[in-house]
């Protein structure tokens, strides 16, 4: 489980200004009230992510009757023959998906941006972060139905492609984009929302100067707001990444709807679930789940550092 | 964090729900006694009996019906029912929810419906030290008589090392289903075997194309066709020990037939429960291999092809030329497992015996064939008084015993791996003929991971 990082507001092109040392000019009694607020936050985070993660680490070090099993547990899964090709795919998912992420949250969030009409983008980010309202597996039962040439709303579009059933659609080559794309539909608007936000944070006075200085819609993105967003990027990079190496729901209920031809242990997390409840082997679920946190460790640790999350201006 | 990502937040919390969940239960449940029980007079270590309590038994939907007519006619025997789904469509409920049990040390429920066949494979067996969740029910628990009474080799999948551990529902023997007066209309004479079968496939794709003898797009597909033909891809001969051998003759001949007539169109790779099928070949099925249940499921069913009264025949399974007999094969069929856990173990067993052998639920309210044979018997006999089928019920009876036994019930599930491999291998356009042996790659590789050795 990943904890997002702290960000500090967005501040650029204004004064500079420092966040006022602990107790520097605060009312007294505002640091417990602090306390207090965090508490609850503090007291769930300790009983629903690291007591179980200590107790992951427990079981992973240990064989089925407690007692200390060394590395076993790690060479067991990682010699599974499922394991490697779960790690592809889910290495596969995340390339096409952060990559489109990316590209498409931004480019969309800067068109958004520089429309003038206010309707016209009030609407437009509604729009955009209506599909993100759905709660992570409904969503995915809807695209069940979009995705079955027999009942989609676009069966034209697939059949157009050359799908003429729900099974051709549903092929081991398609999957990556498959998830990417159902990922993308029910994530990329909230976080449309949050780069519209961040943009309006850029001051006026900076975009001003550019433009007297004659640079163009085009130059403004590119190297103003751009770098500017740079944070926010890195951040959504981080949050979005901790979602993807834990893909589960979206290859889960496709495995459930499609009677098994996509396979129950397509993710490594799924890979975990079989472990625990298919095979009865908590030990080697845990496994899974250890080294699946250590790699969202270092790529969040990447994305962090990279995108200057942790800097103060 | 104002304007936090709620989606990402809500699927990575569903995404771990289940794990965490099940970490924290285990967390404050800690784990369960470890001490081996020594066995009881009945073949298992048994808890202290109480006669006067309460049992709780675990149904699916369509088995509520069976506890109702229990609570019928035994006011007495208090029980509580719980829903569940039956561990159906590899959902795999039944096994996660007795390993939880397992490891807190308690909440086993008495009796279990399941809709698998192969849930003794695990139940039968001790678990990471755990006492093993079904009773031995052929050392004394039930009567040997009533056993006895049990359609020959209906309870091969409850069997495992010569015990039997649960009590079959319900059989799904494969049988020749088709329609008499389609077949009439167009002048075909029913197949005697496999070999016809395909001439009579081939000759229909040239000269009605459009109709199908058949279907081959179901997960249990191999358990139609290919364990019809004793295809040893699945021949499990010991509690962790099972044969596979894809490349035989009697695998290849029946691959090779599906292959031809995939390719002609008669044969579709199309499940029977798509909207797709409904839509296609509605008044269109010549004939059709498949289990038992089909005639309540497909056929007679207004939701599905909706075949009127009087046009559904029924042929014995077909053999191949030049095997001494036919065999056929078995997609399905609930069990009933008591657990070795309970405190009233009486009840349990008077409960179970009933729901597996009584009239008042087998032949009354059961939809599918009793696995109990003096239930068979009646139930087949108001199946033919209800003048739905156009021939005699004769052959469904007879295939009831013509289960080929070298086809096992494994912990690993068939149906998963053909849809896993062969379901997209197919599609992807590949001939069954040549994936056999990716087929026995995969099942060998499922079988070792769940601790088989395969030979």
């Amino acid at each position: 489980m990943t904890i997002a990082a702290p960000s500090d507001p967005l501040i650029a092109g204004a004064p500079e200004r420092r966040r006022p040392a602990p107790g520097n000019g605060r009312a007294p009694g505002s640091t417990r009230i602090g306390y207090v607020f965090v508490s609850l936050y503090a007291l769930l985070a300790v009983a629903f992510g690291v007591v179980p993660s200590l107790y992951a680490v427990l079981l992973a070090f240990t064989n089925g009757d407690g007692g200390f099993a060394g590395l076993g547990n790690f060479t067991k899964v990682v010699g599974d023959f499922r394991f490697w090709p779960a790690v592809l795919h889910v290495a596969v998912y995340l390339v096409i998906w952060l990559v489109m992420l990316v590209v498409l949250v931004v480019g969309l969030a800067l068109l958004v941006h520089a429309i003038r009409l206010r309707w016209a983008s009030t609407a437009l980010r509604f729009v955009y972060y209506l599909p993100g309202a759905l709660a992570g597996a409904s969503s995915v039962l809807l695209w069940l139905f979009v995705l079955d040439p027999t009942a989609s709303p676009v069966s034209g579009l697939l059949r157009a492609f050359g799908f003429d059933s729900f099974v051709a659609v549903i092929q081991p080559g398609h999957l990556p984009a498959i998830f990417a794309i159902i990922a993308f539909w029910t994530g990329a608007g909230g976080w449309i929302v949050i780069m519209y936000g961040a943009l309006n944070n850029i001051s006026t006075e900076v975009i001003e100067a550019a433009q007297v200085d004659g640079a163009g819609r085009v130059q403004i993105a590119l190297r103003i707001q751009l770098p500017l967003l740079r944070k926010w990027i890195a951040y959504m990079g981080v949050m979005s990444l901790a979602a993807g190496t834990q893909l589960f729901v979206e290859p889960q209920l496709l495995s459930q709807a499609s009677n098994a031809v996509v396979p129950n242990d397509y993710s490594l997390n799924q890979l975990a679930y079989q472990y625990a409840f298919q095979q009865n082997d908590f030990n080697g679920a845990a496994a899974i789940s250890l080294i699946l946190l250590v790699v969202a460790l270092l790529l969040s640790w990447v994305f962090v550092t990279r995108g200057g999350l942790f800097e103060r201006e | 964090m104002i304007g936090i990502n709620t989606a990402v937040r809500s699927r990575r919390r569903l995404a771990v729900a289940g794990l965490c969940a099940a970490t924290a239960f285990l967390v404050l449940a800690g784990c369960g006694s470890n001490t081996k029980a020594e066995d009881g007079p009945r073949g298992f270590p048994e808890a202290k009996q109480d006669a006067t309590s309460t049992i709780t038994v675990w149904v699916d939907a369509d088995r509520q019906a069976a506890a109702k007519a229990f609570q019928k006619a035994n006011p007495d025997t208090k029980i509580q029912v719980v829903a569940y789904d039956g561990s159906a469509n590899g959902s795999n409920s039944f096994r996660t929810k007795m390993q939880l049990f397992d490891r807190a040390g308690s909440g086993w429920p008495d009796v279990v419906f399941s809709t698998q066949n192969n849930d003794a494979a695990w139940a039968s067996q001790q678990s990471a030290g755990k006492q093993a969740f079904a009773a031995v029910l052929d050392k004394g628990l039930v009567p040997g008589d009533t056993l006895a009474k049990f359609t020959a080799g209906s309870l091969n999948p409850c069997t495992v090392d010569g015990k039997v551990y649960c009590l079959r529902n319900d059989l799904a023997q494969a049988v020749l289903w088709y329609n008499k007066k389609l077949m009439d209309q167009l002048g075909y004479a029913v197949p005697t075997t496999w070999e016809e079968y395909q001439a009579l496939g081939e000759k229909v794709a040239k000269q009605h194309p459009g109709y199908i003898i058949g279907t081959a797009g179901d997960a249990w597909t191999p358990e139609v066709f290919l364990w019809a033909s004793k295809c040893q891809a699945n021949d499990v001969t010991g509690p962790k020990a099972v044969t596979v051998k894809t490349d035989t003759t009697e695998c290849k001949r029946a691959a090779t037939m599906l292959d031809t007539l995939r390719g002609n169109g008669t044969v579709p790779v199309v499940s029977v429960f798509t909207p797709e099928f409904v839509k296609k070949y509605s008044g269109k099925v010549l004939m059709m291999p498949g289990p038992a249940w089909y005639a309540g499921a497909i056929f007679n069913n207004p939701q599905s092809l909706n075949v009127p009264a009087g046009q559904l025949g029924i042929a014995a399974p077909l053999p191949w030329k030049g095997d001494d007999k036919p065999v056929t094969g078995n997609v399905g069929g609930g069990t009933w497992f008591i657990s070795s856990h309970s405190k009233n173990l009486a009840a349990a067993e008077k409960f179970a015996e009933f729901v597996t052998t009584a009239d008042d639920y087998q032949v009354n309210v059961a939809p599918g064939y009793p696995a109990y044979a003096p239930a068979a018997e009646k139930w087949v006999a108001k199946q033919e008084s209800s003048k739905y089928f156009a021939t005699s019920l004769e052959p469904v009876v007879t295939a009831a015993s013509q289960v080929w036994d070298g086809w096992g019930y494994g912990i690993f599930s068939q149906e998963a791996i053909w849809a896993k491999t062969m379901t997209t291998g197919i599609t992807g356009g590949k001939s069954i003929v040549d994936l056999l042996p990716t087929w026995q790659q995969a099942i060998e590789n499922q079988a070792k991971v769940d601790g088989y050795s395969v030979s």
